[in-house]
C-alpha cells in the first residue's frame, strides 16, 4: 500500500509521519487555540451548568417567592443583585431564568436548522418546480421584517414560551434554507455526486450521506450565531409582555418589570440585561471562532 | 441591466400578493370571533350575527379575500375595532414618525460604523481596533431595549441632557404639511420648535443605529483589509498620493460595496427595532401603533402595519439591489 511505502519512506529519511487528521479533529484543534473562542466556550459552559443545575441545587417555584418587606432593595451582601418589586432576589431569578432563555435559544434554532436544511436540500436537489414553489415561500417569510413577523405569530396563537418558539423558529426557516440550497447547487454539479449516481445510489442516500455532511460546516456555524439572535428576540417577545408570563422568571419580563421603577431602582433593569448580553456574547463568540475554525480562507 | 431591472420589478408581484394572502391568513387564523371582540362578551346572538354580516365573516374565505384585496388596492385598509378610526388616516399620521427615526439611524450608523470599521482596519491591532471591535461585539449581543433604558437613565433621569420620551415638547404646536416634524418646524419657519425636536430625537435615533452600527464595523473593517492589501492600493501608494487620498478614493470606494448589501440586510432588523425602540421612548410612530394594537388585539391595525412594513421592506431591498447594478459595472445579470 501506498501509506506504507510512504511510511517506511519516512523512516529511512529519518522523519515521523504524522496520521491524517480529520476536518473535525482539524477544527476541534483550531478552536482550542482561538482565545475568543475559548471564552466563548467557558461562557457558553456557565450558562448551560447554571441552567441544568439550578432546579437541582436550589428548588425554585416563582409563584412562592416574594418578600415584601425586602422589596427593591438596592444590591447588598443579601442579595448580591438586589431585589425586585416583590422583594424577590434578582440573583436567583437571573439563574433560574437561564434555562428558559437557552431552550428558547437551543430549540428554536435546532427547529428552524432542521427545517431549514430539509427544505434546503429538497429544493437544491430536486430542482425545477418543487425547487421554484418552496423558493417563493422563503421569499415571502423574508419579505417580512423577522421582529414583526414574530410578533404578528405570536399575536395570532396566543402569549407564552411555547409560541415564542414557534414564532422564532419560523422567522429562521428561510435562512437556512437558502444557504443550505445553494451549497447544494454547488455540491450537486460535481464529480463525486456524479460517480455515486453513476454507481446507482439512491436519491436520498446521495442527499443525506453525500451532500449533507459536506454542507454541514456553514450550517453549523450559523446555527450558532443564531442561538444568540434567537436568544435575543426571545427576550424582546418577553420584553413586550409576550412571551413566557409572570411569574416565570424570564429575563426579557424581568427587564420590562423593572421598567416603573427605573428612576430609583436601575438595578431592577441594569442586571438581567448584564444576563442576556453576556449569554448572547457567548455564543456569538463561539459562533466566530467555529467559523474561522472550520472554514480557514474565511479568517479576516 | 434593463431586462434585470424588468425582471426584479415583475418577480415583485409574486412576493407582494403572498404577503397579502399570508397576511390575510395569519389574521383570520387569530382564534375568537373578531364580532364578539368588537361587541363584548355580552353582546346578544343576534347582534353578533348582525356584525358578522356587516364584516362579511360569513361569506366564504376567497370571497373575503378578493374584498380585502378590492378595498387594499383602494387604499381602504378598514377600520379600528377600538378607535373606530380609519385605518389609512392613522396609517398616514404615525408613518412619517417611523421613516423619521429610521432614517436618522441609518444616517448615524452607517457613518459612525464606516468611519469605525475603516480607521480600524487601517491601524490594525492598535487600542482603537481592539476596543472597536469588543464594542461591535458586545454591541450584537446587547438587547436594544435594555440600551435604550440604560442611556434612558443615565441621560435623562441622572443628567437631564436629553428628554426621555415623546417626539415634541407638548408646548409646542406643529403645523402638520409633511408629518415629518424636522421639515414642518422648518416650513413654519420655527427654529425654536425644530432644535425641540431634533433634540427629542437624538436619543432613539442613537438607540436604533445600534442595530447596524456592529455589523457594519465589522464588514467594512474587512472589506478594507482585504482591499487595502490590493496591488493597486500599493500603485496609488508608490505614487506617492496622501495617504488619506489612497484610504477614502481608493480603498474605501471599493470597499463600500458589500456595505451597501447589510445595509439592507440590515432594514428588517431596524424596522423590528423601532417597534422596541418606539415603544421605549413612547415616540408616536408605526411601533407603538402596532403594538398597542396586539395588546387590545385590535386586528385591522395589526394587518395594516405588517403590510406596510413588508411593502417597503421588499421595495427597499429592490432600491438596495438595483443600486448594486450601478455602483458595480462589474457584477452581470444574465
Amino acid at each position: 500500500m501506498a501509506t506504507t511505502d510512504l511510511e517506511q519512506l519516512a523512516k529511512q529519511s529519518g522523519l515521523t509521519t504524522r496520521k491524517p487528521r480529520s476536518l473535525w479533529a482539524d477544527a476541534w484543534r483550531r478552536l482550542r487555540f482561538s482565545i475568543t473562542a475559548r471564552i466563548g466556550m467557558v461562557i457558553g459552559t456557565i450558562i448551560i451548568l447554571t441552567a441544568l443545575l439550578a432546579p437541582i441545587v436550589d428548588p425554585y417555584d416563582p409563584t412562592l417567592d416574594s418578600d415584601l418587606d425586602n422589596a427593591r432593595q438596592p444590591p447588598s451582601a443579601q442579595h448580591i443583585m438586589g431585589t425586585d418589586r416583590l422583594g424577590r432576589d434578582i440573583f436567583r431569578r437571573i439563574v433560574h431564568g437561564a434555562s428558559l432563555s437557552l431552550s428558547v435559544g437551543v430549540v428554536a434554532v435546532l427547529t428552524a436548522g432542521v427545517a431549514g436544511t430539509v427544505l434546503g436540500l429538497i429544493s437544491g436537489y430536486f430542482g425545477g418546480a418543487t425547487d421554484m414553489i418552496i423558493m417563493r415561500v422563503m421569499d415571502i417569510l423574508l419579505a417580512f421584517p423577522s421582529m414583526l413577523l414574530a410578533i404578528a405569530i405570536v399575536a395570532v396563537r396566543g402569549n407564552g414560551l411555547f409560541n415564542t418558539i414557534i414564532a422564532i423558529s419560523v422567522v429562521g426557516i428561510p435562512g437556512y434554507a437558502r444557504l443550505v440550497r445553494s451549497m447544494v447547487l454547488t455540491l450537486r454539479e460535481q464529480d463525486f455526486i456524479l460517480a455515486a449516481r453513476m454507481v446507482g445510489v439512491r436519491t436520498p442516500v446521495i442527499i443525506f450521506r453525500h451532500i449533507l455532511p459536506n454542507s454541514l460546516s456553514p450550517i453549523i456555524v450559523s446555527a450558532t450565531m443564531g442561538i444568540g439572535g434567537a436568544i435575543l428576540s426571545a427576550a424582546a417577545l418577553g420584553f413586550l409582555g409576550l412571551g413566557a408570563q409572570p411569574p416565570a422568571p424570564e429575563w426579557g419580563a424581568m427587564i420590562s418589570d423593572g421598567v416603573p421603577f427605573l428612576r430609583q431602582n436601575p438595578h431592577m433593569v441594569f442586571f438581567p440585561g448584564m444576563a442576556i448580553m453576556l449569554t448572547v456574547l457567548g455564543f456569538n463568540l463561539l459562533g466566530d471562532g467555529l467559523r474561522d475554525a472550520l472554514d480557514p480562507q474565511m479568517r479576516t | 441591466m434593463t431586462a434585470y431591472i424588468i425582471r426584479r420589478v415583475l418577480g415583485l408581484f409574486p412576493v407582494l400578493f403572498g404577503i397579502t394572502l399570508l397576511v390575510f391568513f395569519l389574521v383570520r387564523m387569530i382564534p375568537g370571533d373578531p364580532a364578539v371582540t368588537m361587541l363584548g362578551d355580552r353582546a346578544s346572538a343576534e347582534d353578533v350575527e348582525r356584525v358578522r354580516e356587516q364584516l362579511g365573516l360569513n361569506e366564504p374565505l376567497y370571497k373575503q379575500y378578493f374584498k380585502f384585496m378590492g378595498q387594499l388596492l383602494r387604499g381602504d385598509l378598514g377600520k379600528s375595532i377600538i378607535h373606530k378610526t380609519d385605518v389609512t388616516f392613522d396609517l398616514r399620521q404615525r408613518l412619517p414618525a417611523t421613516i423619521e427615526m429610521v432614517v436618522w439611524a441609518l444616517l448615524i450608523g452607517v457613518s459612525v460604523g464606516v468611519t469605525i470599521g475603516v480607521i480600524s482596519a487601517v491601524k490594525r491591532n492598535s487600542i482603537f481596533d481592539i476596543v472597536g471591535m469588543i464594542g461591535a461585539l458586545l454591541g450584537v449581543s446587547m438587547p436594544i431595549f435594555w440600551l435604550a433604558l440604560i442611556l434612558i437613565y443615565e441621560l435623562a433621569v441622572n443628567n437631564k441632557i436629553l428628554p426621555p420620551s415623546g417626539r415634541l415638547d407638548a408646548a409646542i404646536f406643529v403645523d402638520r404639511r409633511t408629518g415629518f416634524i424636522l421639515i414642518d418646524t422648518l416650513l413654519m419657519g420655527d427654529f425654536y420648535a425644530f432644535g425641540n425636536a431634533l433634540w427629542h430625537l437624538i436619543l432613539p435615533a442613537c438607540v436604533l443605529s445600534t442595530v447596524i452600527m456592529p455589523p457594519l464595523v465589522r464588514i467594512t473593517r474587512a472589506c478594507m483589509l482585504d482591499v487595502l492589501n490590493q496591488d493597486y492600493v500599493r500603485t496609488a501608494r508608490a505614487k506617492g498620493l496622501l495617504e488619506q487620498v489612497v484610504i477614502i478614493k481608493h480603498a474605501l470606494k471599493n470597499a463600500l460595496l458589500p456595505v451597501v448589501t447589510v445595509i439592507g440586510g440590515q432594514l428588517g432588523g431596524l424596522l423590528g427595532g423601532a417597534i422596541l425602540t418606539e415603544t421605549i421612548f413612547s415616540w408616536p410612530g408605526m411601533g407603538t401603533w402596532t403594538y398597542q394594537a396586539i395588546s387590545y388585539r385590535d386586528y385591522p391595525i395589526v394587518q395594516a402595519s405588517v403590510l406596510v412594513s413588508a411593502t417597503i421592506y421588499v421595495f427597499v431591498n429592490l432600491g438596495v439591489d438595483l443600486l448594486y447594478t450601478v455602483l458595480d459595472p462589474r457584477v452581470r445579470y444574465t
